[in-house]
């Protein structure tokens, strides 16, 4: 798996949201996006999923350009995606949530019982609520549904777009967990889009840093969640050090 | 104003509402899927719905060749010769509500126009049908040859039902129940309801919508001739413009129930179709059409999100 993004503009109307970013994704990486509000980290992972259109450069998977394909058939080719504000569908039990994010694939009926116990291990708690309607869990139930149903697609790549916006600490510990044993046990190479960044940089291998639709640093997580001007900018006081 | 008719008239009244509510809320569903995905109104449904009328007529008279001096049907020829109808009927709705989906959606919505503008060409596609079946029948009336020879079946508590009610309740009802297990059950008729909740999310789950749409107006299409063929067991008579009165009874029912909501149908056509009989009963059967219109501006002015709103999301399309 190699996901490489060149020289990608994205355009809404006439307003340029992304203005020609670089960045690749190598086979078993945790890769983060960090910046603030409207740097265009959501446009960036949209893209990424089809979900918005490219107006100049490239999205290369696997060495194929697939800035073309429709989003729909690009989750067949192991891309899946939690998306922002988890997209649950609320009036769809857990279960029914969880089996529509198999409709991508072919052998969806052999895979089915497996994947399932496969996601109820991440999160046990998912199989409590199995009969319940998506709408009425709790936001990091919620974030975890979204994200073992991106699971169910048997992705090669998997995108989070801030799995911890809205919830409260103990669950954003709880979640980014998941999310590093999803990449650590699955191998499941994941590219993660975060404001928290004090959690997205412990937890990613490099990190990107994106202020209005340009990257402007990139790095090991490491080296960035010790980088004063990052602190500074993105992890509350330059000065106080990030609880562990 | 005559209210002792209600009592009196309360059994047979009940069961004529409920065959008609039963074949409002088979054109409901029409209406209510393809809101459920497109979140727009498809006037072309009464259309969809005239056009399984004629089926109907077309393969009885000239394919079938039966006449009304015909013999009666009995048995199993009766059966089998019913349901080759019903299906034909079903499948020439099913075709010209996809072939609709084609010609006044889709493209414009890949062009990714404003939505009213489909409305406007869901609009021009209905007159356009209507008036090209008005030319070619000029305008009268199309008899049916009768089939269902019809006598009363059975005779509950001094209350006749006639064969033809009969067929309407129970095979109206067991397609309910179908198209309700579908949707439920089937993994395409979980992506329906899944586009209805959220297209974008539905596309990164691998759906691909345009094929989501094309089902989701067959089987609305499909529905809706099935409807026609059981209003034709019953009046046996149609004309180009049948679908309009028809058409809005069951808009009106699909919005009384809380458009875009499967079961909502249900109730709503069925609570219409009762009080449509009651109160005609009441104030006359001239004010049939005012009482429908009634009901609908009430609904959108007091209760727009319909009767069952919300409560029963899970049937959400």
């Amino acid at each position: 798996m190699r996901l490489e993004v060149k020289d990608l503009r994205v355009q809404y109307g006439k307003i340029e949201a992304i203005k020609g970013i670089s960045f690749t994704v190598e086979q078993g990486e945790i890769v983060t996006l960090i910046g603030a509000n409207g740097a265009g980290k959501t446009t960036t992972l949209k893209t990424i999923s089809g979900l918005r259109a490219v107006a100049s450069g490239s999205i290369t998977y696997n060495g194929e350009d697939i800035s073309k394909v429709p989003a729909h058939e690009r989750v067949n080719l192991g891309i899946s995606q939690a998306p922002e504000g988890r997209g649950i569908f609320p009036g769809m039990t857990v279960l029914e949530n969880l089996e529509i994010g198999k409709y991508s694939r072919k052998d969806r009926k052999n895979e089915m019982a497996e994947d399932l116990e496969k996601v109820y291990h991440l999160f046990p708690r998912l199989k409590e609520r199995i009969n319940q309607a998506g709408g009425t869990l709790s936001g990091g139930e919620q974030q975890m549904l979204a994200i073992g149903r991106a699971l169910m697609a048997r992705p090669n790549v998997l995108l989070l777009d801030e799995p911890s916006m809205g919830l409260a600490p103990m669950m954003i510990q709880n979640i980014f967990n998941i999310i590093t044993s999803i990449n650590k046990e699955l191998g499941t190479t994941i590219l993660l889009v975060e404001q928290n960044a004090q959690q997205a940089l412990q937890r990613a291998h490099r990190a990107y840093v994106l202020e209005t639709g340009k990257i402007v640093k990139e790095a090991k997580a490491s080296d960035l969640l010790n980088d004063p001007a990052v602190r500074a900018a993105y992890l509350g006081t330059g000065a106080e050090k990030g609880h562990h | 104003m005559n209210f002792s008719v209600v009592v009196n008239q309360f059994w047979p009244l009940l069961i004529n509402g409920l065959a008609v509510g039963l074949i409002y809320v088979l054109i409901s569903l029409g209406y209510t899927m393809v809101y459920g995905v497109l979140r727009l109104i498809n006037f072309a449904n009464s259309e969809i719905f005239m056009v399984g009328t004629f089926a109907t007529v077309i393969v009885t008279r000239d394919i079938f060749k039966y006449t009304s001096a015909h013999e009666a049907l009995h048995g199993f020829k009766l059966v089998a010769t019913l349901l080759l109808i019903l299906i034909a009927s079903m499948l020439f709705s099913g075709v010209t509500a996809v072939l609709v989906e084609l010609v006044a959606y889709r493209r414009l919505r890949s062009k990714g126009t404003n939505r009213l503008a489909s409305l406007i060409s869901a609009i021009g596609t209905s007159i356009m049908i209507s008036e090209g079946v008005r030319i070619l029948t000029k305008s009268a009336p199309v008899p049916t040859p009768r089939l269902l020879t019809k006598f009363n079946l059975i005779s509950i508590g001094g209350v006749d039902i006639r064969i033809d009610t009969f067929l309407v309740i129970v095979s109206a009802a067991l397609i309910f129940f179908m198209v309700d297990r579908f949707v439920t059950k089937t993994l395409l008729g979980k992506a329906i309801r899944a586009v209805s909740m959220s297209e974008e999310t539905s596309k990164l789950m691998g759906v691909n919508l345009n094929r989501v749409i094309s089902a989701t107006f067959l089987i609305g299409g499909l529905v809706t001739g099935a409807a026609a063929f059981l209003y034709m067991q019953v009046y046996e008579t149609t004309v180009f413009n049948v679908g309009f009165n028809l058409g809005l009874a069951a808009f009106t029912a699909a919005v009384l129930g809380g458009i875009g909501n499967i079961r909502g149908a249900f109730y709503g056509g069925l609570t219409l179709g009762l009080f449509e009989q009651y109160a005609s009963a009441i104030i006359g059967g001239q004010w049939k059409a005012v009482t429908v219109f009634s009901v609908l501006v009430l609904v959108l002015l007091f209760k727009p999100n319909g009767l069952f709103g919300e409560a029963i999301q899970q049937s959400r399309v």
